[in-house]
């Protein structure tokens, strides 16, 4: 089974001092398919693409990319394999393509240089030095770079953090670009709607551990059946809040001003909160009963991780093995 | 996959050019490496015109003295201060990571910035002697010139390997070129470099000996010593000056870091933690 997939992780751990950056992920990646890690800054994400990609060392775990022990990293593995990472630079005084050209000559299978331009949408920049360019056309450059070598796996960091909307909708276009090429991909991200928008398949991580894995559909389909009712919370309604929350059939909660209770009951719970606030003359401001957004979702399994980890990772769909 | 990997030697030879190429894309780096000490020549010569200084147990014109010491100066700042800086900003702004990523062997990579940095100090060094033998005369010992030719290349290899080791304890990029500086400009001083050392106290002249620069600087102006005749060659002073280059190399291969330091430039893009969506109001 290991030597077919692309990837594959098992009882991954990494410390950093006291803190425990990764802590026991276990996944697989089949070739040609586009997987992604989710989850907020400082859940493990960096760090286990850094470990899969040969720049970090592992403290427990296997680990196979592409057949090979990244941390064995030799110029043979470096050549299959493409990386975009977070915080890297570019020759400030040299034009785009001399850059890509550069890098490119390292590898067995250059891919032409204005082929690569075109496909990440630099084509006509090709000239331009680098430090002329944009945010945007910067992080076009390190994904030409990340895929001159025409590599089986390329992994990308964080693609599209610091995007304007537009520049991150182009970006995605020209990642599922790239899935018509066959080409293996490991993204990570802290954005829900990029991980629906590119992957396949979805590991959502928090405190180096996995809360969730399974397509996009599933991780909606199995995740968005509650129900929302929010409404700002009233003033003066402190200390008479307990009885409230005991009555709900649905899980409530107070966050930023606002009371957020998810039931499967919403008509039976909205009685209940609105003859609460009857009973007391509060009025119930902004309202509303709404189904939730996948973000809600992804939210929902971060707030939810601390119980959800005892119980180990809350698989989601049939598909996963 | 039929396809090999490039051979080294052609990576390198690619690496040398495009280093090469970086330098002279900015050309106020270009012009402090190679027209700044060219410019302490012009106004020695300008200054002391055809007096005489009491140099190397001899007297000789002013420029006869200065034109062998400042070609080996610029030489030490296309090695030494330009690797040094130009390799811990390049790690600070990522670029170190980025060639980690590929396949280029990392002796490659070095091996390019090293032999770069050796030939922007031959192309320095020959500037300044060109116009100091044609400007004002400056004798050459062309008997020396073999012994001088080795003495280059020990010099700027041995410098190129300290400014490695310069890059790998420079905390960031930002402080590597006050740190260049702040080594390498009192060291010249007592290196015959500025002022010949001769007169100076013993205990000056012996922190002069002891470090790499004066045995360069003194192996290298043999050749230009009209007072000298034949092949000069002096294995001491090879060995002095070569054995800084080994503990240069070692420093470099105990502490270099190819990943930015903690907090530099290139760590700053990060988005809010995590989104909250926005309802319907």
């Amino acid at each position: 089974m290991p030597s077919s997939s692309a990837l594959t992780v098992s009882g991954l751990g990494k410390s950093y001092g006291d803190v425990r950056a990764v802590d026991g992920l276990s996944f697989h990646v089949e070739p040609g398919e586009v997987f992604a890690l989710l989850g907020p800054n400082g859940a493990g994400k960096s760090t286990t693409v850094e470990i899969l990609e040969g720049h970090r060392t592992r403290d427990v775990g296997t680990v196979e990319v592409l057949g090979c022990d990244p941390e064995l990293a030799s110029a043979a593995f470096r050549d299959r394999v493409g990386i975009v990472l977070q915080e890297v630079g570019i020759e400030r005084e040299l034009t785009v393509r001399e850059v890509v050209a550069h890098y490119g000559a390292c590898y067995s299978r250059c891919r032409p240089v204005d082929e690569v331009l075109e496909l990440v949408g630099l084509d006509g920049l090709g000239d331009r030095r680098t430090h002329q360019l944009s945010g945007g056309q910067k992080r076009r450059i390190d994904l030409a770079l990340g895929l001159i070598g025409d590599p089986e796996l390329l992994f990308l960091d964080e693609p599209t953090t610091g995007f304007d909307p537009s520049a991150r909708r182009q970006a995605w276009e020209m990642v599922d670009g790239l899935r018509t090429l066959g080409t293996t991909i490991v993204l990570t991200s802290h954005y829900m709607d990029e991980v629906q928008a590119l992957a396949d398949r979805v590991l959502v991580i928090a405190g180096g551990r996995a809360v969730a894995e399974g397509t996009p559909d599933e991780l909606r389909g199995s995740m968005v059946r509650g129900t929302s009712i929010r409404t700002r919370f009233p003033v003066g309604a402190e200390g008479t809040v307990e009885g409230l929350l005991g009555g709900l059939s649905g899980r409530a909660r107070v966050l930023g001003g606002r009371l957020e209770v998810r039931t499967e009951e919403p008509t039976a719970d909205l009685h209940r909160l609105t003859t609460w606030a009857l009973d007391r003359g509060l009025e119930l401001e902004d309202l509303e009963v709404v189904r939730p957004t996948l973000e809600d979702v992804y939210l929902g399994l971060l707030d939810d991780y601390p119980e959800s980890v005892e119980d180990g990772v809350a698989h989601i769909g049939p598909s996963d093995g | 996959m039929a396809e090999s990997l490039p051979s080294p030697l052609r990576l390198l030879v690619r690496q040398v050019g495009y280093q090469n190429r970086k330098f002279r894309r900015v050309p106020v780096a270009a012009f402090f490496t190679l027209a700044f000490p060219l410019i302490f020549l012009l106004l020695f010569g300008t200054i002391y015109g055809d007096g005489e200084i009491f140099a190397r147990g001899h007297l000789m014109k002013f420029t006869q003295f200065y034109a062998p010491g400042l070609a080996v100066f610029t030489a030490v700042s296309a090695t030494y201060t330009n690797i040094g800086i130009s390799t811990a900003i390049d790690r600070d702004e990522g670029i170190l990571r980025r060639v980690r990523s590929t396949p280029l062997p990392r002796w490659v990579y070095l091996g390019g910035v090293v032999t770069s940095g050796v030939s922007i100090a031959l192309v320095g060094a020959l500037i300044m002697l060109f116009v100091g033998i044609g400007l004002y005369g400056v004798e050459v010992n062309v008997g020396g010139l073999p012994a001088a030719a080795t003495t280059f290349l020990v010099g700027t290899g041995s410098f190129a390997m300290l400014g490695l080791a310069l890059a790998a304890l420079a905390p960031s990029g930002q402080s590597s070129p006050a740190l260049a500086n702040a080594t390498i400009l009192p060291v010249a001083f007592v290196s015959d470099v500025f002022i010949p050392i001769g007169d100076a106290p013993g205990w000056l002249r012996f922190i002069g000996n002891v470090l790499p620069l004066k045995p360069f600087v003194e192996a290298f102006s043999n050749a230009f010593d009209p007072f000298q005749a034949g092949s000069m060659w002096d294995l001491t002073l090879l060995v002095r000056i070569g054995a800084w280059g080994m503990f240069g190399a070692l420093v470099a291969a105990w502490r270099f870091r190819w990943d930015p330091s903690v907090g530099s430039a290139g760590r700053r893009r990060r988005g809010p933690l995590v989104r909250r969506s926005q309802s319907i109001s």
